[in-house]
């Protein structure tokens, strides 16, 4: 049973992913879509410290929230004009569009909600703290990280070089 | 004789001819040509050297003082089974040797010729590149040991015959002579292929030896069979003789010949008069054994020689193209030829007359290819000196070439019958051969020689004298010296040629055999053959209104005559008119509608359909995510569906 | 009344509806990427509450997340680079206009 206060977060969170999820991708402001976008993300975050993800959720605020849409607001200030509105979709556009969404929503949901018992409350379990976390990802072995963390620095070398590579003016 | 000689006589000219053909190009003019005649001089030298080897040397006769079929070398190329074999050789006979010295005499004299008449053209290094080839082509067929390597260099005369018929490819006439040639001869060759494929079925062996030596017995199996009422030795044979009227231009296979001297005038000289076309001729009288067993074959040689040596006769009168005229004489005789073949049969199977006949045939093809390429030289000579080949642009010519005119009247006389020059001679054995067979024939064949004479004395008139035209400042001339050469030498021998002992080289059955002149038969050929050529000489010595005369009295004849009968129109008719409209035009619908119509529309509906899902290939990443989606939500749904 | 992982999968699933939705529709390659962002958000949730209501105590999920997280940024850095030097070249950056490499 959980708290009210809790089932209140709750509602608030799953409200604002909702809303501001479909804010984002129908506004014609960009700058909004990509504010709307940040507001989503932090519902997220709270999703994810619901969950007693605390870490994840920090780096969910610093990583997406902090880093990817700064360079959002970038770009877009770069590629457009501020205030400049999209033109409206067409309605052929529009209408694949909803088909494709409204199929997706038709068909995992009803599959979700065909199995709705299969899920249950949160089982009462200590979820690891940030010690364990920080052991994990620098170990090897079973239960170790160290692989794919490497991995993911090489990415995100390549990802640097190739930013530049790319974006440099020639 | 070793194999050195025999192989070096084939292998020259066909070195010749890769050698000018391949590199020609880079050489001059001057050196392909004295090549080309170094080739054939050194052909000719070794030919000369082993036919009078043959004819000579004691080692080829045999104690009965029969000449014996020498097989020099054999080399076995395709064995299909035991006995059909197909070798590749070099057969050496009275009649082989006697060919193996008129082809190579012609063919050097002509190359010796061309470098005169041919100087200055374009492709004159191919040209001498198609002589070389051609020589190799014909000595290959006169030797060849077996039905089949005849029929291999049969075919490969033929190719080049088509060659230097078509050697100004740029003149449409050319083209369409040399066309026309090849296709007439290559469907007389598929009726050759037919027979020699029936006889060899039956008798087992393509070898000539075999087949001729004991004929009877090898030929045995085809007596019980017959098709369509006659035995298939007959059908075998009569086929075989269709190839040799291809190539020998007898009817109603005629009408290429005629057409086929818009090829240089020393080719036609060499192939068209010379030499190719008396490989029907030379076929005939290789298969002669077996053609005695089948009286019903040899009456048809016969018969179908007649009917073509009257026919061409009556042509050459009225032609005006002083090379149709010869063409049609051609024709008309190696129809003499042919009879003369004809005629040797009795039809018990066995030869009438001590077998005259094939003696004498022999005999005219020696002589007739001597002063036949002497008269197509001299009208070469002619042709070079007038630039055109009608006798209207001619006349009056003996002014002004003295050496051409006289050796065209030494060919004239010749070709007349008119002793003593080697025509008569040949001839004479022809219509005692005929008279020997039938008096309707030995008639027959008589009226055709006054025709003969009097065809001849017409052109010669006509040429050298009747009314001068004007010659405008360019006055004819006789020919340069490579030109004369040749013109004098077949004149010389054309002369003498008649006193060889012919019957002492080349008989039926090569037993030495003594000629015998019928006072009876030789007085009354000479007689009409004086008075036909009176007759020309009274009609067109001068200028006068009697031959427009004549032309006006008998309007359908000389009609009829001038336009060959009408041969080329009938064909014309039965390929354009029937076959084409009738046969091809159905099928050529039926090709572009119904076969093209399944494929085409095969292919349509295919570029339909691509074009109907080419917009999904519109690079729109979107229109990819979205249908992919659908796809992914399709089979998802379907899982759902299933599981669930 | 208890929060069942239900509750946590159906706003993500509107998220992700919502990113597909936004990718099909919008011209704007910015716009395109926000609604890629959405979704692999989406997806990223999904991992977390999955690995929290059914495997309670264990890292994969959590895990997977964080790296996507990462791979995520890597890919936008890349993504606006791209973009950036698109809208250099052509000073444009719709779509549907964007076919000039294509021929």
């Amino acid at each position: 049973m959980d708290s009210v206060g809790s089932i209140i977060l709750y509602t608030i969170v799953s409200l604002t992913i909702v809303i501001f999820s479909v804010l984002a991708v129908t506004t014609r402001k960009i700058l909004r879509a990509a504010t709307y976008l940040l507001f989503t993300l932090f519902a997220t975050a709270v999703v994810y410290f619901m969950l007693d993800y605390q870490f994840l959720g920090a780096v969910q605020i610093a990583v997406y929230a902090g880093g990817i849409l700064v360079l959002f607001v970038f770009a877009i200030l770069l590629t457009s004009h501020p205030g400049h509105s999209s033109e409206p979709l067409t309605s052929k556009r529009r209408a694949l569009g909803l088909i494709a969404s409204v199929l997706m929503l038709g068909v995992t949901g009803y599959s979700l909600l065909a199995r709705c018992n299969f899920f249950n409350a949160a089982p009462e379990a200590a979820n690891p703290d940030m010690q364990q976390i920080g052991t994990a990802i620098l170990s090897t072995g079973d239960n170790g990280y160290l692989l794919p963390f490497e991995a993911i620095s090489v990415l995100l070398l390549a990802c640097i070089i190739g930013g530049i590579v790319v974006a440099r003016k020639r | 004789m070793g194999i050195t000689l025999p192989l070096l006589i084939l292998a020259i000219p066909l070195f010749m001819f890769l050698l000018l053909g391949i590199a020609g190009v880079k050489m001059s003019h001057k050196l392909a040509g004295w090549l080309g005649c170094l080739g054939m001089g050194t052909t000719l030298v070794l030919a000369y050297t082993v036919a009078l080897t043959y004819y000579f040397c004691p080692e080829f006769t045999a104690e009965t003082g029969e000449r014996i079929q020498t097989i020099v070398f054999n080399q076995t190329w395709l064995a299909f089974t035991q006995n059909l074999v197909i070798s590749l050789g070099f057969l050496l006979d009275p009649i082989s040797a006697l060919m193996l010295i008129v082809i190579t005499t012609i063919s050097f004299l002509v190359h010796l010729y061309s470098l005169g008449y041919m100087e200055g053209e374009k492709g004159f290094q191919r040209y001498y590149a198609f002589l070389s080839l051609f020589s190799f082509s014909m000595l290959g067929l006169v030797v060849a040991t077996n039905i089949f390597q005849m029929y291999i260099f049969w075919e490969l005369v033929g190719a080049s015959s088509y060659l230097l018929i078509g050697f100004y490819y740029t003149k449409h006439s050319a083209v369409a002579a040399s066309k026309k040639a090849f296709i007439v001869t290559r469907f007389a060759d598929l009726g050759f292929l037919i027979g020699i494929l029936v006889l060899s079925y039956y008798s087992q062996t393509f070898d000539f030896l075999k087949l001729t030596t004991d004929s009877q017995w090898v030929l045995a199996s085809t007596q019980g069979a017959t098709f369509m009422g006659a035995s298939v030795l007959t059908w075998a044979l009569v086929l075989i003789f269709t190839g040799g009227m291809g190539k020998s231009a007898m009817m109603p296979l005629h009408i290429w010949l005629p057409d086929a001297m818009e090829g240089p005038t020393p080719v036609s000289a060499l192939i068209h008069a010379a030499t190719m076309v008396v490989a029907g001729v030379f076929l005939v009288a290789r298969m002669f054994p077996v053609y005695l067993l089948e009286e019903s074959a040899t009456m048809i040689v016969a018969v179908v020689g007649a009917v073509t040596a009257f026919y061409a006769a009556m042509v050459a009168c009225t032609q005006i193209d002083i090379k149709r005229v010869l063409a049609f004489s051609t024709i008309s005789q190696i129809a003499f030829m042919m009879v003369s073949l004809g005629v040797a049969s009795n039809g018990n199977g066995d030869v009438c007359h001590h077998g005259l006949g094939y003696m004498a045939s022999m005999f005219h093809m020696f002589t007739h290819a001597m002063f036949k390429a002497l008269l197509f030289l001299g009208a070469g000579a002619l042709i070079h000196a007038v630039h055109s080949n009608d006798y209207t642009a001619m006349g009056g010519l003996s002014r002004y070439m003295p050496v051409t005119r006289w050796t065209f009247l030494i060919g004239c006389l010749a070709i007349a019958g008119i002793p003593p020059f080697s025509g008569f001679f040949s001839k004479d054995e022809i219509l005692s051969a005929a008279y020997a067979w039938s008096p309707f024939m030995g008639v027959w064949m008589t009226i055709v020689a006054a025709m003969t004479a009097f065809y001849m004395f017409r052109l010669y008139f006509l040429i050298f004298r009747w009314d001068e035209p004007d010659y405008g400042h360019h006055t004819p001339h006789d020919p340069p010296l490579p030109m004369m050469i040749p013109l004098v030498f077949l004149a010389a021998v054309s002369c003498v040629a008649g006193f060889i002992p012919f019957g002492h080289f080349v008989t039926w059955n090569r037993m030495p055999y003594d000629i015998h002149l019928d006072p009876w038969i030789a007085c009354s050929s000479v007689a009409v053959a004086i008075c036909a050529i009176c007759l020309a000489a009274y009609m067109y010595r001068t200028k006068n209104p009697l031959p427009e005369k004549m032309k006006n009295a008998m309007p359908v004849l000389w009609d009829w005559c001038h336009h060959r009968f009408y041969w080329d129109e009938l064909y014309m008719f039965i390929t354009h008119k029937i076959i084409f409209n009738g046969v091809c035009r159905p099928l050529a619908w039926f090709d572009r509608h119904i076969i093209d119509g399944t494929m085409d529309s095969f292919a349509a509906v295919t570029n339909k359909l691509s074009r109907v899902i080419a917009p999904l290939q519109s690079g729109q990443v979107q229109m990819y995510v979205f249908v992919y989606i659908i796809g992914a939500l399709l089979l998802g749904g379907i899982t759902v569906l299933c599981l669930i | 009344m208890e929060l069942k992982a239900i509750y946590f999968l159906i706003p993500s699933l509107i998220m992700f509806c919502c990113g597909l939705f936004g990718f099909i529709t919008r011209r704007n390659m910015i716009a395109m990427l926000i609604s890629l962002e959405l979704m692999l958000n989406a997806v990223d949730m999904n991992f977390v509450i999955f690995n929290r209501f059914l495997f309670p105590g264990q890292l994969e999920g959590m895990f997977f997340t964080l790296f996507a997280i990462a791979i995520a940024a890597a890919e936008t850095a890349l993504a606006i680079a791209i973009i950036i030097n698109v809208f250099r070249a052509s000073h444009n950056i719709d779509v549907r206009t964007l076919n000039e490499m294509k021929f």
